[in-house]
């Protein structure tokens, strides 16, 4: 099992996704999560292959759980999972499939794949912890701009707000995929119900950074990483 | 007179302060009653608002981090409308939680369809075989299934309703024999508040008339024992709910089952339950002239 830990996965990611899809044609920045993706487990989160049922650890829940690639290969690059299992991406014995499974994969936080779950579960788990005393994790839930059209996410976007729910951080990767758009943007959504946001480039590894540690106490925080358009 | 849902109330109430592993979450119903706990446990009781998708979510995420959540609303708000994230949230993510409704089939008689759940211990059948189902038929059996539910690890659902039957059974997880008729004769299992119906439907009918608060899993080797070639399931839900679980109990068995409980139609009335029980051929004389019926065409 590959155990490397890296606090730059750059140089590795683009090989480990070319195992995963056999593409090589295309950049891992066709991968509209990489860079946020590689942020947090570069630098950001607060758990480790040895963490990964510590109560204590950072949570993170891909809640758009749809193209995971990204998401399996900074797992493999920073040894949550084997580097072979990538190779296997949705096979009859793979433990990766095209949406991922926590009961499957160690490190995964939640299953996901329909749409509009990620948002409800993060709330239910930071509520989880404060009730605990676990006041040191926070919950980082990554969306889609289009996955914000189940109103699921209404429903917890209003109530996190509402309760200052401050130990969880969203964020939306916005590559303009969404059908009818969001008139008046993203963050006007989370802002409106009581949530800090910042809007950055989602390709800009130190804005990432700064946006992804930029929550204020009392409020739940949003990050809209916004990269290019879909297609 | 204790009904079902204080005594919900009064021991969820109980074992938030005995037990720190107890969460419960709410989306408006019953929150007043629940006050007192809430302030003394505001961590843990918590109300989502009107936000039944959300209140499966947070259980879910409260599971995930080792917690035990409670969650309760009327049966068509907490199973029918967020069936998907009871599916998701709870059974994919490999958690669990205890969902207590109200309302039941037709409680809410004059309030529409738009509160009725007859059909919802079925929607547990299509979420696969995890699930334990509790309907009592009487308050006093309240208390001891929701401490079994709430002191283990698996899914369970309790249906509560405000129909009951006269005596209180605790210990009828197993099907519990509450008439011996002769030798052979035909088996009547009536499921949590048709028992006492039943009972009187079946006077002096020569019938073994067997109760159970437990439909899930549905005790099927009591059902072998006791069951000869005729079969009768009486059940408060969607009528044909457990044909499928007696079906295959009974595969290598030569039998014939008759399975009565909720019609399929919309009846688009209101009136009260027993209205609805008479419309749906579940007040006592409904049940006695069809499982009759049943019982002179074999012999017939």
């Amino acid at each position: 099992m590959a155990t490397t830990l890296t606090t730059d996965s750059s140089a590795r990611l683009p090989g480990l996704i070319r195992r995963l899809t056999g593409d090589e044609k295309h950049a891992p920045s066709a991968h509209s999560t990489i860079d946020v993706i590689q942020v947090l487990y570069d630098r950001v989160l607060r758990v480790t292959p040895d963490t990964v049922d510590d109560p204590d650890r950072d949570r993170f829940l891909l809640s758009k759980g749809h193209g995971p690639a990204a998401y399996y290969a900074a797992l493999a690059a920073h040894g949550f999972i084997p580097e072979a299992w990538l190779d296997d991406l949705g096979g009859p014995d793979s433990r990766l499939g095209h949406h991922p499974d926590r009961v499957l994969v160690p490190g995964v936080e939640i299953s996901s794949g329909s749409l509009g779950h990620g948002l409800g579960l993060g709330v239910g788990t930071a509520l989880g912890l404060r009730a605990q005393g676990l006041l040191t994790p926070r919950v980082y839930v990554l969306l889609g701009d289009a996955e914000l059209d189940e109103g699921s996410n209404h429903e917890a976007i209003a109530y996190a707000g509402a309760t200052g729910l401050d130990s969880l951080t969203a964020i939306v990767v916005d590559n303009s995929s969404a059908s009818h758009g969001w008139a008046g943007g993203i963050a006007g959504r989370f802002t409106v119900n009581g949530w800090t946001a910042d809007t950055v480039d989602g390709r800009d590894h130190t804005a990432l950074y700064a946006a992804l540690t930029g929550h204020r106490p009392g409020q739940p925080h949003l990050v809209v990483a916004r990269v290019e358009s879909k297609g | 007179m204790t009904v079902m849902r204080t005594a919900f109330i009064d021991t969820t109430t109980a074992l938030l302060d005995e037990d720190p592993r107890t969460a419960l979450v709410l989306a408006d119903i019953s929150v007043s009653q629940f006050a007192p706990a809430g302030r003394r446990h505001p961590d843990r009781v918590l109300n989502v608002g009107i936000r039944e998708q959300l209140m499966i979510g947070v259980a879910g995420g409260l599971a995930l981090t080792g917690l035990r959540p409670i969650v309760h609303s009327y049966a068509t708000f907490l199973v029918d409308r967020a069936y998907e994230q009871i599916k998701l949230d709870l059974g994919h993510q490999g958690v669990s939680a205890v969902l207590v409704s109200i309302g039941a089939s037709y409680d809410a008689a004059e309030e529409g369809r738009t509160h009725q759940s007859p059909g919802d211990v079925a929607l547990f059948d299509s979420l696969g075989d995890g699930w334990t189902v509790r309907v009592p038929g009487h308050p006093d059996e309240v208390a001891p299934l929701l401490r079994d539910a709430a002191a283990g690890d698996d899914p369970v659902y309790l249906r509560l309703t405000e129909q009951r039957n006269a005596e209180a059974y605790p210990d009828a997880d197993r099907l519990r024999v509450l008439r011996r008729g002769g030798p052979d004769a035909p088996l009547v299992v009536a499921v949590g508040p048709m028992l006492d119906t039943t009972l009187d439907a079946t006077e002096g009918m020569d019938v073994t008339v067997a109760y159970t608060h437990t439909p899930r899993p549905f005790d099927t080797a009591g059902l072998r024992a006791l069951a000869g070639t005729d079969v009768v399931l009486v059940e408060p839900y969607l009528a044909g709910t457990s044909s499928a679980v007696v079906g295959h109990a009974l595969a290598d068995v030569p039998h014939r089952l008759l399975t009565l409980g909720v019609g399929r139609t919309d009846l688009r009335r209101y009136g009260d339950a027993a209205d609805h029980a008479r419309w749906h051929g579940l007040d006592a004389a409904g049940l006695r002239r069809t499982i009759g019926a049943f019982l002179g065409s074999a012999r017939g």
